[in-house]
């Protein structure tokens, strides 16, 4: 047995030791074990808000885009940003209305503003069709970050495995409280090691951080900036802001966002995210560096394994070991919030729907059972999963389409029925899945378009699609939303 | 003083056209880079203004 694969199983039992006795002194019912019965404080909060800046992506996508992509990777760290920005008046509304409704999902939120339970299930089902995906590339993630990081000890097949055997043991057992004292060691670890690695990785090779960008830019002039096309400003531009809108529309954000003890936690939380994240700079430092020292030459998607080559070319076998144990750190800390968010939308906005008479101890006892299920139905299309890739392409973008419907409703007289917000979310899943499907892109949709047109997000005609219909049929259904309950645009 | 939130979309939005060069290089960064921390690190200042100025945050009215 090598010392990585020494730290990553050691990485693997405090996690789930500290998983499982969080459930220490608490009667898990669904409230508890899905929102921490609304008791964490600004850390635990910040740091399951913070498990969308550090996943698997952050090991394979961050330091990837930066290996094959250059100037573009840089969005990243603009999107957080503006989200954050978001944050700072969207949460505390979303965090007092959950509280005030006794919300425990977002499907929750959905059928509470616009009373109408038909929503809640349309949210439920676009929004387990998003997180599944996420789930998946969390796991495939893991697969080839244990892999390599194991020195092949562990093959990526069963590395999947171990990592959804122990989140599903300690989600089942403590829920979002297990989520909450994991991500406390992924972070550390992360924490510690991108930044060596980021910092250690630019000197060894280049003799520092500005020397390796001169080196770059002088061998590949151009790559550090957005190109004239393709990926240009426009499409930097628009992506960024579509994606700031997303950022907080998925329903394992609004989970984070119901466990919170006071509405103060997000306001705070929105000054020190984005110096938080600036981390990622660090990721990104390590897919510069893999540019002129990886030979031969990484192509194509074999670009996301960039760091994870560079360090095994670099270190030895303990620290690739750390390196493998935070990787697995960020697969089964985002893992489990999905998991946890699927099991109970399932089981309170699906199944509760079906079967109304269901007591509460029932629909919370469903809701643990069915973790080890959606993590079957999840480890299925890891190792089956061909269609899943347009999945996940599509995934960020059909949580994106609930972003109007969220913010409309917090204006003192919301503009949008029910009957709107229903086909407009539907309008825009619509183009998103034909967009995606079909792989359209603005340039293809409207060829005769000028060239800054043709360079825009593709999601931006899907968001357009949405608030057209939203607003078309609001106003065709004005009468019908006199019936929503006042409360219901509190 | 919330209206400084939206400093760093317009950065976005105009300073990205200006921004998007290599040179000159700004502490060891590409143009771009550097552009894009600063206005990250700002968003971070700026937030701590709108906090600290924030009625909400004194006792105030959350509504």
């Amino acid at each position: 047995m090598n010392s990585a694969l020494i730290v990553i199983l050691l990485c693997l039992l405090l996690s789930i030791y500290l998983g499982v006795q969080a459930r220490r002194g608490k009667t898990m019912n669904l409230e508890q074990w899905s929102t921490g019965g609304r008791s964490f404080g600004t850390l635990f909060v910040f740091l399951l808000s913070a498990g969308e800046i550090y996943t698997t992506f952050t090991f394979l996508g961050g330091s990837g885009w930066a290996y094959g992509k250059g100037g573009p990777t840089f969005y990243i760290l603009w999107y957080g940003a503006l989200a954050y920005i978001l944050s700072y008046w969207l949460l505390p509304a979303i965090w007092r209305y959950a509280k005030e409704h006794n919300l425990l999902s977002q499907s929750d939120f959905f059928i509470a503003k616009y009373n109408s339970p038909a929503l809640g299930v349309i949210v439920s089902i676009i929004g387990i069709i998003a997180m599944i995906p996420y789930l998946v590339t969390q796991l495939k993630g893991l697969g080839a970050i244990m892999e390599i990081a194991s020195y092949g000890s562990i093959s990526a097949t069963a590395a999947v495995w171990i990592g959804v055997i122990a989140v599903t043991i300690y989600v089942m057992a403590s829920g979002v409280h297990g989520t909450a004292w994991t991500a406390v060691l992924k972070d550390g670890l992360v924490l510690v090691v991108v930044v060596f690695l980021g910092i250690y990785l630019p000197v060894h090779y280049y003799g520092g951080i500005g020397q390796m960008f001169h080196a770059i830019d002088q061998a590949k002039p151009g790559y550090l900036a957005l190109p004239a096309k393709g990926n240009s400003v426009y499409w930097f531009i628009s992506t960024v802001l579509l994606t700031a809108l997303g950022f907080y529309t998925w329903p394992h954000s609004f989970q984070a966002v119901y466990t919170a003890k006071n509405e103060q936690t997000f306001r705070r939380n929105a000054i020190v995210f984005p110096l938080y994240q600036l981390i990622l700079l660090f990721v990104f430092f390590v897919g510069f560096a893999a540019i002129l020292t990886v030979n031969p030459p990484l192509k194509g998607s074999a670009g996301d394994n960039s760091l994870l080559v560079l360090s095994v070319q670099t270190f030895p076998k303990w620290v690739v070991g750390l390196i493998g144990a935070s990787g697995l750190l960020c697969a089964i800390v985002p893992g489990s919030m999905l998991l946890m968010t699927s099991a109970t939308m399932i089981s309170k906005n699906l199944y509760k729907v079906i079967n109304p008479r269901a007591s509460e101890q029932s629909v919370s006892r469903l809701a643990h059972y069915l973790v080890p299920v959606v993590a079957l139905i999840a480890l299925y299309f890891t190792f089956n999963g061909q269609t899943i890739v347009a999945l996940l392409l599509m995934g960020y973008s059909l949580v994106t389409q609930f972003f109007p419907a969220i913010v409309f409703s917090f204006m003192k007289r919301n503009p949008i029925t029910k009957y709107g917000a229903i086909f407009g979310i539907l309008a825009g899943e619509v183009v998103v899945a034909y967009t995606t499907i079909t792989s359209q892109s603005v340039a293809t949709l409207m060829p005769f378009m000028p060239q800054w047109v043709k360079d825009l997000n593709i999601g931006i005609v899907a968001m357009v699609v949405n608030l057209v219909v939203t607003f078309v049929v609001s106003a065709f259904t004005r009468n019908a939303a006199a019936a929503v309950k006042p409360a219901a645009r509190a | 003083m919330k209206w400084l939130a939206a400093l760093p979309f317009l950065a976005l939005i105009m300073g990205m056209f200006f921004a998007n060069r290599t040179e000159p290089f700004v502490l060891g960064m590409p143009f771009i880079l550097f552009w894009t921390v600063l206005w990250v690190v700002l968003t971070s200042v700026i937030m701590f203004i709108v906090y600290k100025t924030d009625p909400v945050n004194r006792g105030g009215d959350p509504r």
